[in-house]
């Protein structure tokens, strides 16, 4: 059968171009490589290569032609015993303003297709995703005062000794145990082969869990702090985050990078950035920031057995701090679920982390004033339980959100527009967002304070909303 | 064409005696025995399917049925082909974005792979990924990424694995000339040094770096030496002829199997066709190219070997030829006939 040659598209925006030159006359045999003619589109002047073997028994469209659409068939191949003239009969008249969409030629159809799709074809609704609540803790269970930094510490060893599969590696995190000693005693109890001291390369150690977690081992990688995480940014976002969905399915990472996020203690700019922001963005990561050592415990090992990957987020001020951690030999928290910290009536706070110690200084304060409030520890930024903060919002009429992080763009921006589209007329005020200032952190002790959100700030916000 | 003496064949000045002998005695790359005639043939067919379904993705591409980016292998064919030929199962395999050939020297099937050229359901990622982003982990084929020198680490991940398992696997990891200037391809090579990982890297030398050739992009243009800093051997190769890169390949995945650390291919080769589909190549001459073309094309070099030898005839390799483009013609028709992936993929595969 006679080969069409057509108009090639040589450019993911081409849609027309002129066909400036014919390299190759009829009756001339050509083979597969060779440069039939030039195109000229409005990029740069292109080679046309033939692909298949024959003998050109037409040139359709006539040297010099502009407004060629793509598609249009432009010359026949023939093949060996063709002839051109069986051809010509049914050849259309080479007409370059004929569209390439009204010539039934599959690829005049294909193309038509798949620019329609996405007009006509309805968006699918986004799944909902069902969580399920914290387990129950059975009554008499003991509760044991634990800081976060042991909290963490626990949940790894604990899960190290579950699976085998699961290591951890970062900088200083064998020999030195921890920068922040989140690692202490691990490489005493598991050795060197599943306890790693990586050199200082963020960027390569990153794609190195994230490449030995798709091939299906479950590492923890510890950056020491998240403002170097930024040099490994694109492995956990270009890699980590989307290759499940670029597979197909085929193929995930199941990969938790941890550490320290935001700001410490005058350590200035570069070591004090919150990016819980940043990663609760992007699909394909989870995203956790606990503010109780309970929550770090049992969200830290819920984190290493999730097949997806796992942006944790820590703080090195909470390291230290003493809360009650149940005994339990298997305290799991489910991911994407909030916790109600205080329930209250007259207005809801939402926050994060080590946003959550100016809420709950500021929940006291406004509890001696009369003031009845709700506070919402998040825990998860993604997926995030909006639904939980939604119910709230029902009842009190009335949000502030707290937390470190930059002001624009910021997660408490985010809920603040969720709960204006889905919980509008429950409002009784504007949502109030409270964040970190708009600055880079400053180094000296005053201007660090002034940066940092403060407990009168939440407490002005509560009143505020509450008209008081 | 006379029989290859060194690893080096094509003319292209080698650097590789300077370099063995600046990181490794044993290894030589100079073992680059004469194919018999089972090894030409599959060699031969193999190369032959590379060319043939690539030219038949550049014309798909023209057709509009193959959208966004396309980067074609053509002309490189010799380096994955010959590579596949050494490695054993479970060995890994990972490269950027000029992946199709990768794909199907490691026994993706053509079907899947067009399909996901054009956007299919019946394509590897189910038409998600596209011409940059496949995976099979059946076939042990880890992408197809899109970021330039981010499959160097990843790659390093897998040997990492390989290593924690205590498995025999060699995670082979492929980048390019461009990709070789990249800050975590010398992370990687620290820590793969630093750990004895095993895993080759592959550089794909085919001199231009999208528009940008390696004398203008790179102080050091013999790869086969970046590794020395870290003791990695490395050594170049003949990336147009398909036994210079099983025989050297070879050499790589024994020093690797034997526990020695990662080692350093450099393959000298060429790309026949623009970086990709929209790039008319003006950073070359029209005579480089065709030289390659005519004096060291990899299936040509397979193909007078065969007939000299007498291991075919000319009518035996035109029924090859023929088996080829129906697998090919059968894979382009797949591709444009089967549908698209159906709207509630959109928000399937995000998470598990």
């Amino acid at each position: 059968m006679p080969i069409d040659i057509l108009m090639p598209a040589l450019s993911p925006t081409m849609e027309e171009g002129t066909l400036s030159k014919w390299l190759k006359n009829e009756g001339d045999t050509v083979k597969s490589g060779d440069v039939i003619a030039e195109i000229e589109t409005d990029k740069a002047t292109m080679e046309v290569e033939a692909v298949d073997e024959g003998v050109i028994g037409k040139l359709l469209v006539a040297a010099g032609t502009e407004n060629v659409k793509v598609n249009t068939k432009i010359a026949v191949l023939l093949a060996d015993g063709e002839s051109a003239d069986a051809v010509s009969a049914e050849a259309p008249k080479a007409d370059a303003e004929t569209p390439a969409a009204a010539s039934d030629a599959a690829a005049g159809k294909a193309r038509e297709a798949s620019e329609e799709t996405p007009t006509a074809a309805k968006v699918p609704a986004q799944p909902k995703i069902e969580v399920a609540a914290d387990p129950d803790i059975p009554a008499g269970t003991e509760m044991v005062s634990t800081t976060v930094r042991e909290a963490l510490r626990d949940a790894m060893a604990e899960e190290m000794r579950r699976d085998g599969d699961v290591f951890v590696m970062g900088e200083e995190v064998a020999e030195y145990q921890g920068a922040y000693k989140i690692t202490q005693g691990l490489l005493q109890e598991f050795g060197a082969r599943r306890v790693i001291d990586t050199p200082i390369t963020e960027h390569g150690f990153a794609g190195v869990g994230v490449g030995a977690a798709m091939s299906g081992l479950k590492p923890i990688v510890e950056f020491m702090t998240f403002n170097f995480a930024m040099q490994a940014i694109d492995q956990i976002i270009n890699s980590a985050a989307k290759t499940l969905y670029m597979s197909g399915g085929q193929m995930g990472a199941p990969i938790v990078f941890r550490g320290p996020n935001g700001a410490a203690a005058r350590v200035g700019a570069q070591h004090s950035q919150d990016y819980s922001a940043w990663y609760s963005q992007i699909p394909g990561l989870k995203v956790v920031m606990p503010y109780t050592a309970a929550d770090a415990k049992g969200l830290l090992k819920a984190a290493i057995r999730d097949p997806n990957p796992v942006v944790f987020l820590e703080n090195e001020i909470l390291y230290g701090q003493h809360f009650d951690v149940p005994k339990l030999d298997d305290f799991v928290l489910p991911i994407g679920k909030a916790r109600i910290h205080r329930k209250g009536k007259d207005v809801t706070i939402v926050s994060f982390g080590i946003g959550m110690t100016y809420a709950v200084k500021a929940v006291a304060e406004l509890e001696k004033e009369g003031i009845d409030v709700e506070l919402i520890d998040l825990r998860t930024l993604r997926p995030m339980d909006l639904p939980t903060v939604i119910e709230s919002v029902k009842k009190t009429g009335r949000l502030v959100t707290v937390e470190e992080g930059y002001p624009q763009n910021s997660v408490g921006t985010e809920i603040a527009t969720r709960v204006m589209q889905q919980a509008f007329d429950y409002l009784d005020a504007p949502v109030l967002t409270i964040a970190g200032k708009d600055v880079p952190m400053p180094y000296a002790a005053n201007l660090e304070k002034l940066a940092l959100p403060n407990v009168d700030e939440v407490i002005q916000a509560v009143k505020t909303v509450c008209y008081k | 064409m006379a029989p290859a003496k060194t690893a080096s064949t094509s003319g292209r000045r080698s650097a590789a005696k300077s370099a063995t002998k600046n990181v490794s005695k044993e290894f030589t790359g100079k073992n680059t025995p004469d194919f018999g005639k089972e090894d030409e043939l599959h060699a031969y067919r193999e190369m032959l399917l590379i060319r043939r379904f690539e030219e038949k993705a550049g014309q798909l591409y023209g057709m509009g049925f193959i959208g966004g980016f396309c980067h074609l292998y053509i002309g490189q064919e010799a380096v994955v082909v010959g590579m596949q030929m050494a490695q054993k199962e479970g060995d890994q395999v990972i490269t950027a974005y000029r992946d199709h050939g990768h794909m199907l020297a490691a026994g993706m099937t053509a079907r899947g792979v067009m399909a996901e050229l054009t956007g299919r359901q019946g394509g590897y990622s189910r038409g998600k990924g596209g011409s940059m982003h496949m995976f099979s982990k059946e076939k042990h084929f880890y992408g197809g990424h899109g970021i330039v020198g981010a499959q160097v680490s990843l790659g390093t991940g897998l040997a990492f694995a390989n290593s924690y398992r205590g498995n025999d696997s060699v995670s082979v990891a492929y980048f390019g000339d461009g990709a070789a200037n990249q800050g975590q391809v010398y992370e990687s090579f620290n820590m793969a040094a630093l750990w004895k990982l095993p895993i080759i890297y592959i550089v794909e030398n085919n001199r231009y770096a999208m528009g940008t050739s390696t004398a203008r992009a790179t102080a050091q243009s013999n790869y086969s030496l970046r590794g020395s800093g870290f003791g990695i051997p490395g050594i170049q190769v003949d990336g147009m002829d398909v036994r210079a890169v099983k025989a050297a390949g070879e050499e790589a995945l024994a020093h690797c199997r034997a526990g020695k650390g990662p080692i350093i291919l450099e393959m000298l080769t060429y790309r026949y066709r623009g970086h990709s589909m929209s790039d008319p190549a003006k950073y070359r001459t029209k005579e480089e190219v065709q030289k390659m073309r005519s004096e060291q094309d990899p299936i040509e070099q397979v193909r007078l070997r065969v007939l000299e030898n007498g291991w075919a005839t000319e009518e035996d390799l035109k029924v090859i030829d023929k088996d080829i483009r129906d697998v090919v013609s059968d894979s382009a028709d797949f591709a444009q006939n089967d549908p698209e992936p159906d709207a509630s993929e959109l928000y399937t595969d995000i998470l598990l």
